[in-house]
């Protein structure tokens, strides 16, 4: 079943995922899939290819990616300095005045580049949903509470070794309409810059011993288990402060395209 | 060697965080000089993607690519070369610039429901050497025009290249 609708889209018919009903596919229907898929050979990117994430349909390239030799523009990335972020982006509990609900977190971690050099003075961007599992955005119609003290948007720069840190309040979980009782697992979602262009990346850092990132297609399609690891924060009981917060670390290594697209060869 | 973060999808949620006043002008709006860049994301139906984000970089119109901060806080900046712009309602994008002395812009696209930003370039209409199909149109207005389609017939050119 699986197969003869991903053949489908590869070859290029419109309206595939009109195949698809999120109303009555179960969980396990979508968990069977991606076994599936997990079965062929693991890659540490996402495949971009992934059927169990519906939305992926047809917004997925079919053709092979062109390898090219990066040069002019490609070569820099942006540079953003202090006169871009103020430091009080960092901390998203104190943006609105009063305190915002829920778990007080610190999450903080070094960026580095494949060769594990620190990438210095770089922004680091994020957002995420409030404690209750609900974003600051008018998209968001989860009936959750808003919480006024709380936007979830947060920005710095990293240090000279590479390192960042952000105050904030753990996020819940939420619904989505990708198939039937569907939880995304907290994240937090990271915008990350290298020193080259091409080392872009916008990724999700998940929390560790989280029971839904098993059945979440998004984390998920990252088919290499060892990969998808690299997703989760481990706790940091020394970044942790009495009666204050509680402290998560995760390091991010950018290392560009290159390890994105050894996808497994597929039907 | 260390290994990579992978990526995961910008997801839907994006636009309070990402978005900023004067993200797509890397020069004002009707500046002397300047050029608007646009068009429209597709999807595989031929659809517009609302909810894709575009960055571009580019040298200035000298052929440098600046290294210099500002672009989150531009007034008063220098020239930065970097932008990003959400798409709006009907899938469209557009950046206010200067045309690079450089033959391209480079181009990062992220979207919900695409697990992993794609890299393309768009090259200038006099542009030697361009690769086919990445070629912006000028439009009677003076206007450059590139779209860009996820997947289907007119499928764009996206790029990986060699690890960094």
């Amino acid at each position: 079943m699986l197969s003869v609708q991903r053949k489908t889209l590869v070859d290029g018919v419109r309206h595939a995922s009109l195949a698809f009903d999120p109303v009555t596919t179960s969980q396990h229907e979508i968990s069977d899939e991606i076994a599936k898929i997990h079965a062929d050979a693991p890659a540490g990117a996402p495949l971009l290819d992934f059927p169990p994430y519906r939305s992926t349909l047809l917004r997925h390239p079919t053709k092979e990616l062109q390898l090219v030799d990066p040069e002019g523009a490609e070569l820099l990335a942006p540079v953003f300095g202090h006169s871009d972020v103020a430091p009080v982006e960092a901390d998203l509990t104190v943006q609105r005045g009063g305190e915002p609900i829920g778990e007080r977190i610190r999450v903080h971690g070094r960026v580095l580049d494949g060769d594990g050099r620190p990438v210095r003075r770089q922004l680091v961007e994020i957002w995420q949903a409030n404690a209750a599992g609900r974003y600051s955005h008018q998209g968001d119609q989860h009936p959750a509470p808003l919480d006024p003290n709380f936007t979830g948007v947060g920005r710095c720069l990293t240090d000279d070794d590479g390192w960042y840190s952000f105050t904030s309040i753990k996020p819940g979980p939420y619904p989505w309409r990708n198939h039937h009782n569907a939880w995304r697992p907290a994240h937090i979602h990271f915008s990350l810059f290298g020193t080259d262009f091409t080392q872009r990346l916008i990724t999700q850092m998940y929390f560790p011993g989280d029971q839904l990132l098993a059945l979440d297609p998004i984390a998920q399609s990252i088919t290499d288990p060892a990969a998808r690891s690299r997703l989760i924060a481990s706790y940091d009981h020394s970044r942790s402060e009495h009666e204050w917060l509680l402290g998560y670390r995760w390091d991010i290594v950018l290392t560009g395209s290159h390890a994105t697209y050894l996808e497994p060869s597929d039907d | 060697m260390t290994e990579a973060t992978p990526g995961q999808t910008v997801g839907p949620f994006f636009h309070h965080a990402l978005a900023y006043p004067g993200d797509s002008e890397l020069v004002p709006f009707g500046a002397a000089g300047s050029v608007v860049l646009h068009g429209h994301v597709y999807d595989g139906a031929g659809d517009p993607v609302p909810d894709a984000m575009i960055e571009i970089r580019q040298a200035d119109a000298s052929g440098v690519v600046p290294a210099v901060g500002g672009s989150l806080r531009r007034r008063g900046s220098a020239f930065t070369g970097w932008g990003r712009c959400c798409t709006d309602a009907a899938g469209h994008y557009w950046f206010s610039t200067v045309e690079p002395g450089l033959p391209f812009f480079a181009v990062t696209v992220f979207a919900r429901g695409l697990l992993d930003r794609l890299f393309t370039r768009i090259y200038l209409p006099d542009a030697t050497d361009a690769v086919d199909g990445l070629v912006a149109t000028r439009e009677t207005d003076g206007r450059l025009r590139f779209d860009i389609h996820l997947q289907g017939p007119s499928e764009t050119v996206f790029f990986t290249f060699p690890r960094t």
